[in-house]
């Protein structure tokens, strides 16, 4: 069928901030979609609230709004643009519940605009449990049975009927609290019990359970001509039981049967069918592994995280042909870009194995719960493509940038066998080094997949790495041996480890010895058509099908996978600066590991290698490759750390020398010049032991502000006030050493800011100063942050010009650096450099229309500002003010605690645009859906520094019509200033305490400055994760909350009597 | 222990030997399908031939009987990237490697599986040798090797075999018949008699059939013209459906020509379109010639399938009788059943 002529304009609804389960996936599917539209000749309009994307671009759509994605912004735009469609399957859960609110709302028929794609029936379909049920039923296809239930008597009488063992999960509790599997009726009712007193609307779900069958993805396409086809199917390498998203996947699949798989097939497509969806759909399966009996877990009606990793695995574009497909295109129509020959109507086939192991946030959260179940948790995840799966897990591995260069966990050679044991039977994100660690000890599969219900197949194929890693401490460097290792994924550096040689030693022995790696192709179609798509994949065969190219290329290396304090804000300037190197002249290799992203989509570069970002993997491709360089500035620390290595290998790295890039990152180095340059620095020391830390401390004075070098996003960074604090910080939250000392500064209060300097080495553009909201303490990362700035004087905007000038100057920087401050009594302070793009370029991008990636990028090739006719200095402000709040995804994980601090915490961002700044912020807010009321009760509890200053603050909420509680000491200071405050009793000190009152609904908004606290049984901790656990808005700076009154004072309306 | 893969020009791959150690010769191919190896190992359209897997590993859910499309394979051997010892799958009743010891086939696994499939993609379908040296004397015989008639009659059953049931007689023509076209017409309550195919028209009808069926079988379709005329008889008395050799048998008998593929389809996500609704599946296909599409035309039969990719004629109907045609197989095995609704199709004839 043709495409529809009827519609002219189509609004795609984006998916908004990145939290834990909702990530970079649909910055790649929205922004194929909306080229997808463009290229069919529709005019495209787009909400996202998420500056730090791709999609958010100006020329990604026609019209392109970055405005909140409430019913609220939603309506307005439609209103003004008044679209003749709106696709709602592209932008996440967020998109679809848009859609469902817009519907309910009325103004989709008032305007007369229709949703294409999916329709709405069909969504709800297949989002609610019941109406999802009732289809099965009509299919005839299985579902665990379930029930919801108030009492133990009606549980038991479900549990008769389908027999043991069930899962029993509370309703509405975090991560399933009180939740467990009953194997029998007393379990049973000692679970129903507890989980019914933690529910807090007394209710339990009681589900047949099916753990440990093997769980089976499918991703299914339907035109609506009823074509359908299925794209990819993905096996988990962990059994049912956890979320997809933070289990470990494995494609094509692996263990079973061709009769088995052909049934789940049938079955994903009579689903697509029966819900008539017209685009993709992800159906979740469970194959029982004793009776090949299946279960489906679950459909989502639109594309997702599987759908970008299938588009990734099998070079297959989902989203784009999804889009097509949404305005009447059908599949037999549509070509499949890949080949250039075949047509969309087709199922790819893979001729290498994928493996996809999740990215979890445990580094930065080492006292979280790092279990993992049926909540997400992972922030990201890494694909690694080989011709084996041993191959493909040891690459993925290594691409995961966790301090694991392989499947050896040296911190577990002292453990016990049961203690290993025992550590397997609860999955954790380190699981997969504990089952390693075992089958090193000879434990067999049996035993193991009797503690873990993994496939024996997959431990075998972990048995067969770790086998080789016995012959390869045997001795000598042997070619046979080496070439094994190398087909089984081994990593130089894991070679040269266990021989006790260094990794250049195993390079130079490949290389004479000629084991060298082949590049492959990712087709969709396993050889059988010629594919145009430039795809490539290493791995140790005879054969190598990528060429060098004939124009001079450049090399940019990506980010890696999306982790707290490295996100999606990377993959947008590497997007960037492919296009800056192209317009140069030049062709762009990318190389990345992400599947999620935008620069992997292999029509972005002219050349992609989906490799981990290790040394070797990288000097692999310039070894084929040749380019005159490579540009390390945009794919954060991951690309940075690797600049110093490429160029010991003779890989020129272009803009800013190695050594000034060292210059800036090693504290010494960089104290020198701050002296030199006679900038204002905090005073502050490094230390790499115990003693040394406390005489740094004294010799500066607490408090003082303490943190590792080289990392990123402020990990393990605390502000310490006192010798014992110090201690313990040292002893518990770091590994000092003379490689890594750890850094120690007087800890300025004051308010923060940042710039971010554009350089060709003798001219400095500065695009603008970003204001951060909350003073200094919290993570640049995690503050909310303004431009233009609304408070810094205009004496302080000079110093802060004329350092970011002396320090890009000296640093030689060619390309792009950001600056921190910390303005102390009306002087800036340099806190540090980045020599390197930052988390900030796509907003600063936007707001200020300079490109700055691109523009760093032409500055790295060697254009200079007369050429690029830029104007060196500080950029004039924009007429419009903008700020950017972060996002967090705390309700996703247990014992995190979400009080802000050096350490970051955001897991995404968001922006509002205004006139004034109230508007700005007022749109910021609810753009990361934290909607303020505009009354009710505030409860504030502080420590006792911050109570002067939230008098005012409490002061204020009251006279917008707020109703202050507070804590006994609280309100008595409160009330001593004369303002009216509610005592609400500590916790635990009655019945009817704060935490009752979280769980009551009774707050509307909580101020919350306790201080973060090593210890979970801390108050300050208690309420905040109550908070958390009853979506209840949580502030936990003063500053904030003082945004928030800036925000209801200018929308409150007075009312007085005559 | 190494083993080399050999062309008739010289050239080599290099692999690692498993399965049962004899030297063979046979003509190279490959197929995309990314499971039922057991399957394809057991079907006898690949008589003769070696198999390039292009999945990297194979051998992963093991071996059991069920899955057999015949008792005996006579392909000349399988090449694998990686072949699994450990299986993963409960029905599994011995290794790939041991039912290959077992049934004499010889495989190379390590080998460069993609390359080889880029080869044939580039080359054409080629002959090769599986050896374990590279001075063996077997070497000089690829270039005279051909599918003889001797080892290509090994694909048919001698006597006829019975499946009893309580619907319609479907007397089914063996070219070298797979389990699954029995078992879809077993399904539907049929009695089916499996015959050579090349039994006279009066012993067919001895039989007293409601409906034949034409099997799939190995090698050139040419090679049974003796079977057209009793075709031309059948179709006119009976209900007749082809599937894959017995498609170009049909065509043959109605005057149609076939021809060899350059590397043929084997593999099962060929698109396959309807061209009287529209309708696309997704296809089982295994054969190396295909009908002319030019040479339908001056007949009576009529194209009512293509594949969407290239165009090849996958399916064709009688205009005047009730016989009709599909290149592909509708009883899959390995592959999606998609297409299965044509076996419902051929019931309807017999029953109506």
């Amino acid at each position: 069928m043709p495409k529809r002529t009827d519609l002219k304009k189509i609004m795609i609804i984006g998916s908004g901030p990145i939290i834990i389960g909702q990530a970079a996936e649909f910055d790649y599917s929205g922004t194929q979609a909306c080229l997808a539209l463009k290229e069919e000749g529709y005019e495209t309009v787009l909400i996202n609230s998420n500056p730090a994307t791709i999609m958010t671009d100006k020329h990604i759509a026609d019209k392109v709004y970055i405005e909140p994605i409430t019913l609220e912004f939603v309506e307005r735009v439609l209103v003004k643009e008044h679209p003749d469609a709106i696709i709602p399957t592209l932008g996440g859960q967020t998109g679809l519940n848009m859609a469902v609110q817009l519907q309910q709302s009325g103004i989709l028929n008032q305007l007369g605009i229709e949703i294409i794609g999916t329709k709405l029936d069909t969504i709800n379909e297949a989002e609610d449990r019941e109406e999802f049920k009732e289809l099965m039923k009509k299919l005839y296809e299985p579902v665990p049975a379930s029930k919801s239930t108030h009492n133990y008597w009606e549980a038991k009488k479900f549990v008769d009927g389908i027999g043991f063992p069930v899962i029993i999960r509370p309703a509405f509790t975090m991560g399933g609290t009180g939740g467990g599997v009953a194997h029998d009726y007393d379990e049973l009712e000692e679970i129903v019990e507890r989980g019914l007193k933690a529910s807090p609307s007394t209710e339990v779900l009681i589900e047949q359970s099916i753990a440990g069958f093997k769980e089976i993805e499918f991703e299914v396409m339907r035109d609506s001509a009823d074509n359908a086809l299925a794209v990819c199917h993905m096996e988990n390498f962990d059994p049912v039981g956890i979320h997809t998203g933070d289990s470990i996947v494995i494609s094509p699949i692996q263990t079973l049967t061709d009769e088995e798989v052909q049934k789940l097939r049938d079955v994903s497509l009579k689903i697509i069918r029966a819900l008539k969806i017209e685009g993709g759909c992800n159906v979740q399966l469970a194959i029982d592994t004793k009776t090949s009996n299946y279960f489906i877990i679950e459909v989502n009606p639109r594309v997702s995280r599987s759908s970008a990793l299938a588009s990734k695995a099998t070079g297959y574009p989902i989203a784009k042909i999804a889009a097509k497909i949404a305005v009447g295109l059908t599949l037999d129509e549509i070509i499949n870009p890949i080949t250039g020959k075949t047509f969309a109507q087709f199922e790819p086939a893979l001729d290498y194995v994928v493996c996809k192991i999740p990215r979890w946030p445990f580094d930065k959260f080492s006292k979280a719960d790092r279990t993992i179940g049926t909540q997400m948790k992972a922030t990201g995840e890494v694909m690694a493509l080989g011709r084996n799966i041993e191959e493909a897990f040891q690459k993925a591995v290594r691409s995961l940038e966790i301090d694991q260069e392989d499947l050896i966990m040296d911190s577990l050679a002292d453990k016990s066998l049961v203690e290993l044991e025992k550590y397997i039977q609860t999955p954790t994100d380190d699981r997969l080094f504990y089952l390693a660690e075992l089958l090193r000890r000879d434990v067999s599969y049996e035993t193991i997949n009797r503690l873990t219900a993994i496939n024996p197949f997959f431990l075998a194929k972990l048995k067969n790495i770790i086998n080789c890693e016995k012959v390869l401490t045997n001795g000598t460097l042997d070619k046979e041996i080496i070439l094994e290792a190398k087909r089984l994924g081994y990593s130089d550096k894991t070679i040269a480890r266990l021989n006790n040689l260094d990794e250049d030693i195993i390079r130079h022995f490949r290389k004479q010895s000629e084991i060298l790696p082949t590049f492959k192709t990712v087709d969709t179609c396993a050889g059988e058509f010629e594919a145009e798509a430039p795809y490539f994949y290493s791995t140790y065969e005879t054969e190598n099908e990528s060429v060098q190219m004939s124009e001079k290329s450049v090399l940019i290396l990506g980010s890696g996978p999306i982790r707290i304090g490295q996100g999606i804000e990377f993959d947008y300037s590497t997007v960037h600066c492919v296009r800056a190197v192209q317009q140069m002249g030049y062709k762009a290799i990318v190389i990345n590991n992400n599947p999620e992203t935008v620069s992997t989509d292999y029509s972005v570069a002219d050349k992609l290698y989906f490799e981990p970002l290790t040394l070797e993997n990288v000097l692999n491709v310039c070894d084929l490759e040749k380019p005159i360089g490579a540009i390390v500035q945009f794919g954060g620390q991951t690309s940075v750390n690797l600049a110093e290595p490429l160029q010991e290998n003779g890989i020129k790295i272009l803009g800013t020398k190695v050594e000034d890039i060292n210059r800036a990152e090693d504290r010494d180095l960089f104290d020198q010049i701050i002296k030199k340059l006679n900038i204002p620095q905090p005073a502050g020391g490094t230390a790499t032991s115990q003693t040394e830390a406390i005489k740094v401390a004294h010799k500066i004075g607490y408090p003082v502000l303490i943190r590792p070098s080289y990392v990123l996003g402020g990990r393990a960074m605390e502000i310490v006030r006192s010798d014992e604090e110090l201690n313990k910080y040292m002893h518990e939250a770091v590994h000092v050493s003379n490689d890594h000392p750890v850094l120690i500064d007087t800890y300025l209060t004051g308010r923060e800011c940042e710039i971010d300097a554009l350089s060709d080495g003798k001219n400095v553009l500065l695009p603008g100063i970003i204001e951060h909201i909350e003073r200094s303490g919290v993570h640049s990362g995690d503050s909310m942050a303004v431009y233009p700035p609304q408070n810094i004087s205009e004496e302080v905007q000079a110093q802060i010009v004329k350092y970011a000038k002396l320090l890009a100057k000296e640093l030689h920087c060619i390309g792009i650096m950001n600056i921190q401050f910390v303005i102390h009594e009306n002087q800036a302070y340099v806190i540090e450099v980045n020599p390197r793009a930052s988390r900030t370029v796509p907003f600063l991008s936007k707001v200020t229309s300079i490109q700055m990636a691109r523009i760093a990028t032409k500055l790295i090739l060697g254009a200079d500002f007369d050429t690029l006719g830029l104007e060196p200095g500080l950029e004039p402000e924009s007429r419009l003010i903008h700020v950017k709040a972060p996002t967090f995804s705390f309700n996703k994980l247990n014992n995190v605690d979400s009080a802000l601090g050096p350490e970051m915490k955001s897991t995404g961002e968001v922006m509002g645009s205004g006139t004034d700044y109230t508007e700005a912020l007022y749109k910021a807010f609810e753009a990361t859906n934290q909607h303020i009321k505009e009354a009710g009760n505030v409860l504030i509890t502080v420590n006792d520094n911050d109570k002067k200053e939230a008098s005012s603050l409490a002061r204020r909420f009251h006279e917008v019509g707020f109703q202050v509680l507070a804590t006994k000491g609280t309100a008595k200071y409160f009330n001593d200033c004369g303002i009216s405050a509610k005592v609400v009793p500590e916790v635990g000190q009655s019945e009817k305490d704060i935490i009752y009152y979280l769980d009551h609904n009774k707050i509307q908004l909580l101020i919350n400055t306790l201080g973060e606290s090593r210890s979970q049984h801390s108050d300050g901790y208690i309420i905040r994760q109550n908070a958390v656990l009853n979506s209840v808005p949580l502030y936990t700076s003063l500053d904030t909350a003082n945004a928030i009154l800036k925000v209801l004072e200018k929308r409150f309306i007075s009312v007085n009597p005559l | 222990m190494k083993r080399y893969l050999v062309f008739e020009d010289g050239t080599y791959f290099e692999g690692t030997a498993f399965g049962s150690d004899v030297e063979t010769i046979g003509e190279l191919v490959f197929t995309t399908g990314m499971s039922g190896y057991q399957e394809a190992i057991t079907d006898q359209s690949y008589n003769g031939q070696i198999i390039n897997f292009c999945t990297p590993m194979i051998g992963n859910y093991g071996i059991a009987k069920k899955f057999n499309e015949s008792n005996k394979p006579t392909i000349k051997g399988i090449l694998a990237r990686e072949i699994t010892d450990v299986v993963g799958n409960y029905q599994s009743e011995m290794t790939l490697d041991e039912y290959l010891k077992q049934e004499n086939v010889p495989g190379i696994r390590r080998i460069d599986t993609r390359a080889i499939t880029l080869k044939i993609r580039k080359a054409g379908s080629l002959k090769a040798a599986i050896v374990d040296d590279l001075d063996s004397g077997l070497l000089d015989k690829i270039s005279t090797w051909k599918l003889d008639d001797e080892q290509l009659q090994k694909s048919i059953n001698p006597k006829p075999t019975t499946f009893t049931g309580s619907g319609k007689h479907v007397v089914l023509l063996d070219f070298g018949y797979k389990e699954s076209i029995v078992s879809e017409l077993t399904k539907r309550s049929l009695k089916v008699t499996v015959v050579p195919g090349n039994t006279s028209l009066e012993e067919i009808e001895n039989l007293k059939p409601d409906g034949v069926m034409l099997s799939n079988g190995p090698g050139d379709p040419t090679r049974h013209t003796d079977v057209l005329p009793t075709i031309v008889e059948l179709e006119k008395k009976y209900p007749v459906f082809g599937i894959c050799m017995g498609h170009q048998l049909l065509c043959l008998a109605n005057g149609a020509r076939t021809f060899k593929m350059k590397f043929g389809h084997r593999g099962f996500n060929h698109p396959v379109k309807d061209l009287a609704t529209g309708r696309i599946y997704f296809t089982s296909q295994n054969h190396g010639y295909a009908v002319d599409e030019n040479s339908v035309k001056q007949t009576d039969l009529k194209i009512t399938q293509v594949e969407l990719n290239d165009q090849t004629v996958e399916g064709v109907e009688h205009v005047k009788y009730n016989a009709f045609s599909v290149q592909f197989h509708p009883d899959a095995k390995p592959g999606p059943h998609d297409a299965d609704f044509l076996f419902n199709k051929f019931w309807d004839m017999l029953n109506k």
